[in-house]
């Protein structure tokens, strides 16, 4: 086996970056986390319907397993996490929005030659990309205000 | 700087079990590429290191390398661009490894086949015995000229996050060239390569991370072509695309050139 390996010109070590490829978007630029992400907030958010409606079965259980679980829910950090899931839906359905457009070829623009220094169509458009996160940061805001108050 | 490190990734089938970083120390002079590094190092300090390279001016698309872990062409990449004396140079990802920096581009290349890369002409006796010239505007080249631009060095590929997670996945570079063609009017293949696109392994699989159009050397902007191929696939689908009128020819008063004949495949 290891002389046929050796002497094949077939290669053997598939390299291929597998999981940490997608998670890890290293030294690429803001659409790569983006990408990172919306795929994290999206399992979260499906994780969150899952125990939501999980939680909602403890009425099956009667009033004291119900309030017992609502107790968990109205602590501290039962708090924390519905604001995370708030904020993470915004930038979610946001980011999702500018995602449906993109992938349909709108807010792109037409090719173009490439001359150098190239800058491609996500680059030449991401002022859009900018004004949609900071859309994201306030309506964040917006939601952490009404959480405290 | 003047001197330079080079951390050079090492691997031999069969002796090593696994990739490894070798250390070189090495003078540093102006102007000089990655590419300029690895030659020095096989030619002066060991000449066992394997890489590949043949035009060293971003023609060829063979010295595609992972440096300071961002995919790039050696003979395209200034060192000094790297702004620093610490450059780590490793084979692409998401390609098998033949040994040290070479990747094998063998699953590249198949993928960019299967998506039939040439013009598919509606009259095939036009297509092999011109008699005219085929007349284009400006506005009909520029809507695919960029992205025949790519030299198939598999950067894209290896910047892909879902190349990575999945070997099949088409990919940029065989996407990209499926809209190339589609949208070139001499084409008239569109339908049988948005079938090709259309599979499970095809253009759905695209979540435009946009890491292939940063990566890419020859600013082809494969994820622009991709969405656009996406549109042009959803319009096809609900019936929604213009109807193509096939591309008229110029009959040019001058007597062409006889043709050539084609010379045997050196390679088969
Ligand atoms: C207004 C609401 C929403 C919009 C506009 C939206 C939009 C999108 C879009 C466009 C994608 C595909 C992104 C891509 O190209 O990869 C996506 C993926 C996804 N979404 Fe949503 N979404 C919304 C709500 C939700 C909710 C409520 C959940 C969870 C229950 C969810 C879970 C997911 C998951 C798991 C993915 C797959 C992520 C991936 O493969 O990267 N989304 N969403
Ligand atoms: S050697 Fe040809 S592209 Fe670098």
């Amino acid at each position: 086996m290891e002389t046929e390996v050796a002497s094949s010109e077939k290669p053997h070590l598939p390299n291929r970056l597998g999981v940490k490829g997608w998670v890890w978007a290293g030294r690429y630029t803001l659409e790569r986390y983006l990408y990172t992400l919306h795929r994290l907030t999206g399992l979260g958010l499906l994780l969150y319907v899952a125990l939501h409606l999980g939680a909602n079965g403890f009425r099956l259980g009667g009033e004291e397993s119900w309030t017992s679980a609502i107790d968990f829910l109205t602590n501290p950090f039962g708090r924390v996490v519905e604001y995370l899931v708030m904020a993470a839906f915004a930038f979610h359905a946001l980011n999702g929005g500018r995602l449906i457009l993109q992938h349909l070829g709108y807010t792109l623009g037409k090719p173009k030659p490439p001359i150098y220094p190239y800058v491609d169509s996500m680059r030449r458009r991401r002022p859009l990309t900018w004004v949609m996160l900071a859309v994201i940061v306030a309506l964040a805001i917006y939601i952490l205000v009404e959480f405290v108050t | 700087m003047q001197e330079l490190t080079f951390k050079v990734q090492r691997y031999t089938p069969g002796q090593d079990k696994e990739p490894y970083l070798q250390e070189f120390t090495i003078p540093f002079t102006e102007g000089m590429t990655v590419l300029d590094g690895l030659i020095y190092i096989k030619e002066k300090v060991d000449n066992t290191l394997s890489f590949r390279s043949s035009c060293r001016m971003g023609i060829c698309g063979s010295c595609g390398v992972l440096v300071n872990n961002f995919p790039m062409l050696a003979c395209h990449t200034p060192v000094e661009e790297l702004k620093t004396d610490r450059i780590e140079v490793k084979s692409l990802p998401n390609f098998p490894i033949i040994r040290d920096l070479v990747a094998s581009l063998d699953l590249l290349f198949e993928k960019h086949k299967s998506i039939k890369p040439y013009i598919i002409s509606s009259d095939i006796r036009e297509a092999e015995e011109p008699t005219a010239e085929y007349v284009q505007s400006r506005e009909e080249l520029e809507s695919y000229v960029q992205f025949a631009y790519c030299v198939k060095c598999g950067l894209c590929m290896a910047a892909c996050p879902t190349v990575a997670t999945d070997a099949l996945f088409l990919g940029p570079q065989p996407l990209g060239q499926v809209y190339r063609y589609c949208t070139d009017r001499r084409d008239m293949g569109a339908k049988e390569r948005f079938h090709e696109a259309d599979s499970p392994h095809g253009v759905w699989l695209c979540h435009l991370a946009g890491a292939c159009s940063e990566a890419c050397p020859k600013g082809v902007d494969p994820a622009l072509a991709i969405q656009l191929l996406k549109r042009a696939m959803v319009f096809d689908s609900m019936r929604l695309a213009k109807k193509r009128q096939p591309v008229t020819l110029a009959h040019l008063p001058v007597e062409s050139k006889p043709k050539i004949e084609v010379p045997e495949f050196t390679v088969k």
